[in-house]
């Protein structure tokens, strides 16, 4: 198909030839092109945000939830610059993004002129790859390489960079199908190394499955595939974050999420085993702890369809390239063609050992009837809406630990959460981007009142779309996360980690036409959550937790995983200066 | 209170450097790498090396197949094993990378570069810089009465080693182009 047209009007074609049907934007003289044209049609519906950053966060939401690419619009300068943000996040993450900016017309490119921002070259580092185009006849061609790579291979955020000029001229529009690119990256494991792990599995008397967000990004064949596998083999599974919800978290093989803030059976199965299976996961540093003490009696065998993911701070003994749902269904046709074989009375006698360290009860704490414990909160929050169709957001600090501790994922793309960057204020636009997506499902986040305000300008567009988001702030009146850390490593010297002048959450609801609760007292917490659930629209839960509370377990920086903190004893000085440096 | 005993110098690094390496001893690894030539290729890779902490110590660039649009990054890098090993896959997931090669482990390779030498003296000095310049095999490009210009080509000792030379005799200046390599045999 080949057609006359501007380039706006290819940008609307060819987001409609990739069968997006969301872009999360926001306006500015840069892209008013394009802007007419979204005005002009119906296929693509634009969700107006309030901010870049929350659009291209409502993007990761969306993508996460779907599988399919997140797309944003923004203006150049200052527009281009508040993504960047959410561009990182997306990269660390690996989710699938396309942002489309704006940019001054080509002959004014290098005049500092108005709004002109050099967007190519401080997106360089922050996206997989990124365009400037210059030629409209170009453009088409790569919107749809841009789709390409932002989904091929280790998925991860893309941005073509769109002079005025060139969406105003006219050129000849292509189809998806004219892309041509060399970027195909390898998706089928090699087989004589899925032998030799296959191998590896049979002998194995304390194996694992260490599991990781390359699961979700695969795709749902990969989960299904993942559950398969462990269930014929009765090996032990765990996850990092995010790669909840692969397997589910009522299985039976299910050992919770590993790491800093994983749970003990978890980290000292990984600590001990004899087999370790990595599989689409980074071996990033909140897993391993101390690397030198890391699982120090295992083979390990590492499947990533990254070749940098392995070797990087790991040593691997069996390294498989491929896409995770493509391994797995040949590990699993091997295995069963060699006999199904496991040891499987030694992996008994291993579960029992796992069995032994999960009496630890390392999610324990001490509830109380005055004040609403935060992991209390979040039992009774799971408790009352695991039934739902229901999707998870989070910010970023303890809050995000604990839902991820008290919180059971049974299906993957349904947790949404920032890892690898951390990004405070991403749960809120990315609950709005869920919402938007599955416009009938449960969307929560749970956030912490610092992360939820560095976005709340969001409940404008919340209010706007009638997206029924529910925001369950658990408002210690504290940057928990960094307060704890201050306690563990800076002799409890709390230098502004504390929320001072925070706003009436209630009023601050209302103000946008939404619902505000107030909870303070653990009786009525069930009926504040209730009334959350079943209001139709946007609600801010505040539910005010206690303010000195410390997520554990936890394994101090620079600590091995069997050095593991597990309540309050004694924590002060427990990071040492090898691990202080570190974040 | 808890004292802190950081050692001298450890926050200065990045996070990398904090991580055991499999093997401690450092390699000089030539790397070719062929890329699509559009704008900004070289920025990614550059920016990739200074990005992540590798070393460069020496890149060319110049396209090779003009129909095909590709050019050639030579490289010349050091580094363990392991960091080797994580720069050629870092260098393979950029986009328009078409292949990387590592020719000190893909085999016998040659290693060639081209350097001018500026050096500036009279009499004795002027000389024994010519007569060094004839068993180096370097040519005299441009001269003054005071003055030489020389071009050299080979591998980069050699050139250093005749910079060493020079530098007594009146070295003034020297720009070199830095390694151009390829693997010996068909
Ligand atoms: C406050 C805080 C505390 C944290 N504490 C913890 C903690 O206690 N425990 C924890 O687990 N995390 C924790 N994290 C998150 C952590 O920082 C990392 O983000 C996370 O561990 C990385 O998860 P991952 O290894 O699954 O990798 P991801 O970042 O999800 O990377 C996916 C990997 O899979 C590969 N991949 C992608 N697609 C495919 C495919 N199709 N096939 C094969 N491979 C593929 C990629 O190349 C990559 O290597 C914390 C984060 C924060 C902000
Ligand atoms: C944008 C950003 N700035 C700073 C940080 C560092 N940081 C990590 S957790 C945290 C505190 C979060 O507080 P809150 O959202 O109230 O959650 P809590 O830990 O109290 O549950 C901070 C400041 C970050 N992760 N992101």
């Amino acid at each position: 198909m080949k057609r006359e047209m501007t380039g706006a009007k290819m940008v609307v074609q060819a987001l409609r030839d990739q069968g997006v049907d969301t872009v999360f934007g926001y306006p500015g003289g840069a892209v008013l092109p394009i802007y007419d044209e979204v005005f002009q049609q119906n296929d693509i519906r634009h969700i107006l945000v309030r901010h870049e950053q929350g659009a291209v966060h409502a993007a990761e939401g969306y993508a996460r939830s779907t599988g399919r690419p997140g797309v944003v619009l923004v203006t150049s300068g200052p527009g281009a610059t508040n993504a960047v943000t959410g561009l990182t996040d997306a990269l660390m993450d690996s989710i699938p993004i396309v942002v489309l900016s704006g940019q001054v017309p080509t002959f004014m490119i290098g005049s500092d002129a108005f709004q002109e921002a050099d967007t190519v070259g401080i997106t360089r580092p922050c996206t997989k790859h990124n365009w400037l185009v210059k030629d409209t006849d170009r453009l088409p061609v790569v919107i749809h390489e841009a789709f390409h790579v932002a989904t091929a291979g280790r998925p991860g955020p893309v941005l073509i960079d769109i002079p005025k000029d060139v969406q105003f001229a006219t050129g000849t529009y292509s189809g998806p199908k004219a892309m041509q690119t060399h970027y195909q990256p390898a998706v089928k494991g090699d087989a004589q190394e899925i032998t030799e792990l296959v191998a590896a599995m049979e002998k194995a008397r304390r194996p694992i499955f260490y599991t990781g967000g390359g699961v979700i990004n695969s795709g749902p064949a990969a989960s299904q595939l993942l559950r398969e596998l462990v269930d014929a083999t009765g090996f032990p599974i765990t996850s990092t974050l995010m790669g909840l919800g692969a397997y589910p978290a009522s299985g039976e093989n299910w050992l919770g999420m590993l790491g800093m803030h994983g749970l003990y059976e978890a980290n000292m199965a990984m600590h001990d085993c004899d087999l370790m299976i990595a599989i689409g996961a980074r071996f990033d540093d909140r897993i391993t702890g101390r690397i030198d003490a890391f699982s120090p009696k295992s083979r390990k065998a590492h499947i990533d369809i990254d070749p940098s993911s392995i070797n990087k701070v790991v040593k691997t003994d069996i390294p498989i390239v491929g896409d995770v749902a493509h391994v797995l269904e040949d590990m699993l046709k091997i295995w069963k063609a060699r006999g199904r074989k496991t040891e499987a009375e030694a992996v008994r006698k291993w579960q029992d050992q796992i069995g032994v360290w999960r009496k630890t009860n390392c999610l324990n704490y001490r509830n109380t009837d005055k004040t609403i414990q935060p992991q209390y909160a979040l039992q009774r929050l799971e408790a009352l809406t695991r039934e739902r169709d229901r999707y998870v957001c989070t910010e970023v600090g303890q809050h995000q630990m604990w839902a991820a501790q008290f919180m059971g994922f049974e299906e993957p793309n349904r947790w949404m959460t920032s890892g690898g960057l951390g990004t405070m204020g991403y749960g809120f636009p990315a609950s709005i981007g869920v919402q938007v997506a599955h416009p009938d499902a449960l969307v929560i986040n749970v956030a912490g009142d610092a992360s939820w305000l560095m976005n709340m300008q969001e409940m404008g567009t919340a209010a706007q779309y009638r997206l029924p988001v529910k925001q369950f702030i658990l408002n210690n009146e504290r940057l928990g996360m960094v307060r704890q850390w201050q306690e563990l490593l800076h002799g409890s010297r709390y230098s502004h980690s504390w929320s001072e002048s925070l706003p009436d959450f209630v009023k601050l609801a209302e103000a946008f036409g939404a619902r505000g609760i107030l909870c303070t007292d653990p009786a009525q917490l069930d009926d504040a959550i209730r009334e959350m659930i079943e209001h139709d629209g946007p609600v801010i839960l505040d539910c005010v937790v206690e303010k000195h509370a410390n997520c554990f377990p936890m394994i101090p920086s620079g600590k091995a995983h069997n050095e593991m903190l597990l309540g309050e004893a004694k924590t002060e000085g427990a990071i040492e200066a090898g691990g202080a440096v570190l974040v | 209170m808890s004292a802190l005993h950081i050692k001298r110098g450890a926050t200065s690094h990045s996070a990398y450097n904090l991580r055991p390496t499999f093997s401690d001893v450092e390699e000089r690894h030539t790397l070719a790498v062929l890329v699509e030539n559009e704008p900004g290729v070289l920025a990614r890779v550059i920016g990739l090396f200074s990005g992540r902490g590798y070393n460069i110590e020496s890149l060319t660039v110049a396209e090779v197949d003009h129909t095909g649009h590709l050019s050639r990054i030579t490289i010349v890098t050091v580094g363990t094993p392991q960091v080797i090993e994580q720069i050629k896959a870092q260098l393979g997931r950029i986009v328009p990378v078409h292949e990387v090669h590592d020719l000190t482990v893909e085999g016998a390779s040659v290693e060639r570069e081209l350097a001018m030498l500026k050096v500036v003296g009279t009499g004795d000095k002027r000389v024994e810089a010519l007569r060094l310049a004839d068993i180096f095999r370097a040519s005299v490009v441009d001269s003054t009465l005071s003055s030489f210009v020389f071009e050299i080509t080979g591998a980069p000792d050699k050139i250093d080693a005749f910079a060493d030379l020079m530098r007594p005799l009146g070295l003034s200046e020297i720009a070199r182009t830095g390694v151009a390599a390829l693997l010996r045999g068909d």
